[in-house]
């Protein structure tokens, strides 16, 4: 018997379901999936630069010295010469890009101190480390000792 | 196929000239985008850190400066570093005491002496940046991934919020931020490594503890004290690759 053309109409069908079907695929995977995917794996190479966007907030020790070259020459001949600006002073890249319109607070010239310094028997025996309530009871630290440099004035 | 050595000649040099320029433009791209960070080489660098367990006093300005310069919700479980205090039996590493009120942020300040017989001291923690990190691998939509650089970064537009990583992680690192429901890590700074400047706990750390580290610059003092000290990563045998070394790593701790 002659084939008929109609005896193929269930596969033609099919096969423009397949059709439709990969092409809806392809279409909505175009459109889904950003154009930076995969680039340098499976991520969005985008997202790197994301991640570089947050601004400053730490302006880091350098942008400190760069104004404050006494302060630090100071500092550099003492026991804190390796404690950052920022450890006591807090983030200051605000003060760094507008020095005149954002002063940074003073920090408290005892509860500073204390946050390192206060003893505790889980701290590293060689930290130098004191007892505020015998060693000093009330009163600032800055008063004997000077901070950038701790000696005894 | 008639091939003469005059064209085999030409082919192999058209293609050799070829393969080179190819790779020069491969080299730029994965130097990255030179206009978000113009100094920055991606391929110069391999991000870790040295920590020295010896020298951590527990103050917590790391974790401060952590929330501060990533802004990190105050509240509790949601840190990017924090430190935790080990109490150990010398005799029984095996059940460690540990302890990390508000994840160290305010310090610690209990002064009592429990029992002089017990170990204590303190160990800060963060993001391991993991070479071969469980948390990517467990990722449905490639919103997490390890940077050419060597650091796990999260991509917070692409990620669902579905919590396999938080669970995949063996260091408890990661958590989800209760403003966006997406999940937070420490990112190591990159936005501040990228423009030359050391991550915000290293930079405020008083004592030196935790020192950021570029092991692909053979300067970089990485070297000397990776040389000198004996250090240990967390959890080794999981087989991380962990880039966190640290000196005075104790057996009890996890």
């Amino acid at each position: 018997m002659k084939p008929r053309a109609s005896d193929y109409v269930h596969l033609v069908r099919m096969a423009g379901l397949f059709v439709v079907g990969i092409t809806a695929f392809v279409v909505l995977r175009w459109l889904m999936v950003p154009a930076d995917f995969g680039v340098l794996g499976h991520y969005r190479a985008g997202a790197v630069t994301d991640n570089m966007q947050p601004p400053l907030v730490y302006a880091g020790q350098a942008a400190c010295v760069e104004c404050h070259a006494d302060v630090a020459e100071l500092r550099a001949k003492g026991r804190h010469v390796q404690v950052a600006c920022e450890s006591c002073h807090g983030a200051l890249a605000a003060h760094a890009s507008n020095p005149d319109g954002q002063k940074p607070v003073r920090p408290d010239p005892r509860k500073t101190c204390i946050s390192c310094h206060s003893a505790n028997i889980s701290k590293p025996k060689s930290f130098p480390q004191v007892v505020p309530e015998e060693h000093a009871p009330e009163g600032s630290c800055a008063a004997c000792h000077v901070v950038h440099n701790p000696k005894i004035s | 196929m008639d091939q003469d050595r005059r064209t085999f000649l030409g082919q192999t040099g058209k293609l050799l000239i070829l393969t080179a320029s190819a790779a020069v433009a491969w080299e730029h791209v994965l130097a990255g985008r030179p206009e978000e960070a113009p100094n920055y080489k991606v391929s110069d660098h391999w991000w870790g850190m040295a920590i020295d367990i010896e020298k951590c006093i527990g103050c917590g300005t790391c974790v401060r400066a952590c929330k501060t310069e990533n802004n990190v919700p105050l509240e509790a479980f949601t840190f990017r570093t924090w430190i935790e205090r080990y109490v150990v039996d010398p005799a029984d590493l095996d059940h460690p005491r540990v302890e990390s009120p508000n994840g160290g942020y305010d310090g610690f300040h209990e002064r009592e002496v429990r029992d002089p017989s017990l170990k204590m001291f303190f160990v800060p923690k963060l993001c391991n940046h993991c070479a071969h990190s469980p948390c990517v691998q467990v990722c449905p939509v490639g919103a997490t991934f390890e940077s050419q650089d060597g650091v796990v970064l999260v991509d917070k537009k692409y990620c669902l919020g579905c919590r396999y990583c938080v669970q995949a992680c063996p260091y408890g690192c990661r958590f989800i931020d209760p403003r966006t429901h997406t999940v937070d890590k420490c990112s190591l700074c990159y936005h501040r490594i990228t423009k030359g400047l050391t991550t915000a706990c290293c930079e405020t750390c008083p004592t030196g503890a935790r020192v950021l580290a570029n092991l692909k610059d053979p300067k970089d003092p990485i070297h000397a004290f990776l040389r000198e000290h004996k250090v240990q990563v967390l959890k080794p045998q999981m087989a991380t690759g962990s880039k966190m070394y640290y000196n005075g790593l104790d057996g009890s701790v996890r």
